[in-house]
């Protein structure tokens, strides 16, 4: 019954989510405010229901009810219970599931929380958001039912692709979904504000709680992503420019400057048509980035004319909100004039060069992606562009970024007087120079990877400290009058530093692994000693071993230092019999400055294994980097000007009944 | 059973990427093969370059970079030898052609498109009729007065 109810229910939301579209749309335009009000009560049931679908399908796959075809497909009753549930949303059908019940998890939250808006706009606004909700409904139901049954059900499933069984790859994808999708929040307010006519600060004030939620959520995905690359897909590779990375990038990279050219609208109501222009161009590169995940046509043009249903379906869908959303803004446009006055050195400036940089970084990484499809479909030449082409394209705009940051972000808004803003600054520049000059003599082999790297992170993350040293007076003041101070500065301004902090960090991190790597390939005896940079790593034994749905061989080594052992590291090299597919786990000693990283390969024709061994330097930083960012994001997401708004809201809703 | 495993195991199992015995003697000329096998694309995989694939073919491509280094051809020669036998679509990193202009100019010619429409605008801004924020002549003046008074 559970596969049936779901369906159900996603029938009815579909409906309910047409009604949405219209009613309230109607009720702002001609002043309704009953018709408008209908917004709410209706993006909650769309939202309960299309939950309640997701929950069945849930159900169906704990149970492991093969009747279901999708998780005959997908499932195995032998798995694991977080794979189990993970396997709701590893395929195809189901993820389309979670997106759209995520679309409806930010309309619903609109419901529920934006009592503050104006009634018109949050009309229109849950309006938009059902047209997004009602097109995809329409996708899942038409194109992907993961409801299906199967006449006569398998006996057990076909298990789930292996490398897909890992806890960072669980909750990557819920992670990803939420950022992508949060983003149409942007998207809806922005096309609503375009049919209001209206952009201000408060129209600001509101966009950005929502897309800074999609940008940590975002930010977190990628991350996570990225972890599982890294410790499960061989070689500690941790970033490769693939077309779905990228598809997560894009959105990120705009949703990056649309939080602060947000800023610049609600600080100093400038910047508004281009905010709006960056919102609408977010959302659609995450529905870009849908299209190339989940029509296949970027990895390979035969798996979009195997399935040209769903690939026209987006495509169709992608068409409609980018061409709608950019003709409403062509027309509308003009109306959000900008009075507000800023001099070439000011906050404003800096913010737009930030704005700048990373469009047009994303525009470069948009260009990579497509080039192979544009090229063939154009000269019917056949390219690749991979990871060498982006680390030369995309770069420089990254270090053009970090250089400015820490000088943009402390110019004061208006008018600015560069001399004086440099004035903290040149010492720190001088310092981040001068360590970087340091690794460059110190370093063997003449790469200027690292020390340019390195001076650029440093730079970034000294800088943003030293702004909040300066404004809470450290050293100038007693402590205590420090800590009040630190305590009175808005949350959001803690927020700005951790992630631009973050920011320097990653780049600490990816300068050092891609500048100072080291590698040993060899082959290795079972006893065998070999030199690993300034480890020895000793190979002590081999044994098969079995998991709950996978056997293995695992090897066992230890590392020494100087003769004293620093860890025993168990690489295993795994088949899963379901889908008799291998898959190798590296084993890792992590540390915050170095990763030792072993991988078992095969037993060679004298008995020996191929070994592979590598010292990744101060590795972990990335993630530390990317995990500080979300936390600046997270701490800015509850800086008080909202929650004050929140406040607000409650007084005014518990004085209704009053009335 | 579980020994019989084992053999079915290591039987399943593909090559890994660079195997020891591919690896040359000479530790340049293995240098260079691996930074010539970062840019060249394994064709039977997704997005992966022949140096970190377990394919088949991968492990083939990398024996022949080895053995076209050995023969004496430098770094191009090798990849024009390549690219002669599998095509561009073996390239990872496109090369600068006519047909591919617009792949490596797309970034510095939106910045320059972007950097000067920017321009424009904050000029634009600083230009305009400045607002009430500053103090004229007169303002300042009557104001001097009252701070002294």
């Amino acid at each position: 019954m559970t596969a049936e109810l779901g369906h159900f229910a996603l029938i009815l939301a579909f409906a309910i989510s047409i009604v949405q579209v219209i009613v309230p749309m109607i009720g702002a335009e001609k002043g309704w405010s009953d018709w408008m009000r209908f917004g709410t009560p209706a993006a909650i049931a769309q939202f309960a229901l299309v939950g309640f679908a997701f929950a069945m399908l849930t159900i169906a796959f704990v149970t492991s009810d093969f009747s279901v075809w999708l998780v005959a497909v997908n499932s195995h009753s032998a798995k694991p219970m977080l794979y189990k549930v993970s396997g709701v949303w590893a395929n195809h059908e189901g993820s389309m599931l979670l997106w759209i019940t995520i679309l409806t998890l930010f309309g619903a939250t609109v419901a529920v929380w934006g009592g503050n808006l104006p009634p018109s706009l949050k009309a229109r606004v849950l309006s938009v958001q059902s047209m997004i909700g009602a097109a995809f409904l329409a996708f899942i139901l038409f194109t992907s039912n993961p409801f299906l049954r199967l006449a006569q059900p398998p006996f057990d499933g076909q298990g789930l692709n292996p490398l897909l069984q890992d806890p960072g790859l669980a909750f990557h994808p819920p992670f990803l979904y939420l950022g992508y999708v949060g983003l149409s929040m942007a998207f809806s307010f922005a096309v609503a504000a375009l049919i209001e006519g209206k952009v201000d600060a408060a129209w600001a004030r509101w966009v950005r709680p929502w897309t800074l939620a999609a940008w940590i959520f975002l930010t977190i995905g990628i991350g996570l992503g990225s972890w599982w690359a890294y410790y499960e897909l061989g070689w500690g590779g941790w970033w490769f420019w693939d077309p779905v990375e990228n598809a997560s990038f894009m959105p990120w990279l705009m949703a990056t400057a649309l939080l602060h050219s947000a800023i610049v609208v609600e600080k100093r109501n400038a910047l508004k048509s281009w905010t709006v222009l960056l919102a609408i161009l977010a959302f659609s590169f995450s529905l870009i980035g849908t299209f190339i995940v989940r029509s296949g046509v970027i990895t390979s043009v035969h798996a979009f004319a195997n399935d040209p249903d769903r690939g026209v379906f987006i495509l169709a869908i992608l068409a409609v909100a980018i061409g709608g959303g950019l003709t409403l803004y062509a027309m509308r446009a003009t109306q959000l004039r900008t009075h507000a006055v800023f001099a070439l050195v000011s906050r404003e400036s800096g913010l737009v060069l930030n704005n700048l940089l990373l469009s047009v970084a994303a525009a470069v990484v948009f260009v990579g992606t497509i080039w192979p499809l544009v090229a063939e479909l154009v000269t019917g030449a056949k390219v690749s562009v991979g990871a060498p082409f982006f680390n030369i394209a995309f770069t420089p705009f990254m270090v053009i970024l970090a250089m400015t940051l820490p000088i943009a972000s402390v110019l004061p808004w208006k008018r600015s007087n560069l001399t004086r803003t440099m004035q903290p600054l040149w010492g720190i520049a001088a310092l981040s120079v001068a360590l970087g000059s340091a690794v460059w003599v110190m370093q063997t082999g003449g790469r200027m990877l690292a020390p340019v790297g390195l001076t650029l992170a440093f730079w970034v993350v000294i800088g943003a400290v030293a702004d909040m040293a300066v404004r809470v007076k450290i050293g100038k003041a007693p402590i205590s009058e420090s800590l009040r101070r630190a305590g009175n500065l808005p949350r959001a301004d803690w927020g700005k530093m951790f992630a631009h902090a973050g920011f320097g960090l990653a780049i600490f991190g990816i300068s050092a692994i891609m500048a100072w790597e080291v590698e040993d390939i060899r082959t290795a005896a079972i006893g065998d000693s070999f030199p690993l940079q300034s480890y020895e790593l000793r190979f002590d034994a081999v044994e098969g071993i079995r998991g709950p749905n996978y056997t293995a061989v695992r090897g066992e080594f230890t590392l020494l230092k100087n003769g004293v052992e620093v860890a025993v590291l168990h690489p295993e090299k795994r088949n899963y019999p379901v889908q008799s597919t291998p898959t190798t786990e590296a084993a890792s000693d992590q540390s915050l400055l170095r990763d030792v990283y072993v991988v078992l390969g095969d037993q060679q024709s004298d008995g020996s294994w191929a070994v592979r061994s590598y010292v990744k330097p101060f590795t972990n930083w990335i993630w530390i980097g990317v995990a500080m960012l979300a936390f600046g994001g997270i701490l800015s997401i509850t800086d008080r000007r909202y929650r004050v708004a929140a406040a607000a809201r409650k007084t005014r809703m518990t004085a209704v009944p009053a009335e | 059973m579980l020994k019989y495993l084992l053999v079915i195991l290591m039987l399943a199992t593909p090559v890994m990427a660079v195997e020891p015995d591919e690896i040359l003697s000479d530790p340049v000329m293995e240098t260079r093969a691996r930074v010539i096998s970062k840019v060249l694309r394994c064709l039977v995989c997704r997005n992966e370059n022949i140096d970190d694939s377990n394919a088949d073919l991968a492990r083939d491509l990398r024996l022949l970079v080895r053995e076209r280094l050995v023969a004496g051809d430098t770094d191009q020669e090798v990849e024009d030898f390549i690219v002669d036998r599998y095509g561009e679509y073996v390239l990872l990193k496109p090369v600068f052609s006519l047909g591919n202009a617009l792949l490596w100019f797309a970034g510095p010619l939106l910045l320059l498109v972007g950097g000067w429409i920017s321009l424009l605008f904050i000029r634009r801004r600083s230009d305009a009729t400045p607002q009430t924020d500053d103090l004229d002549d007169d303002e300042q003046s009557r104001l001097d007065a009252l701070l002294k008074g």
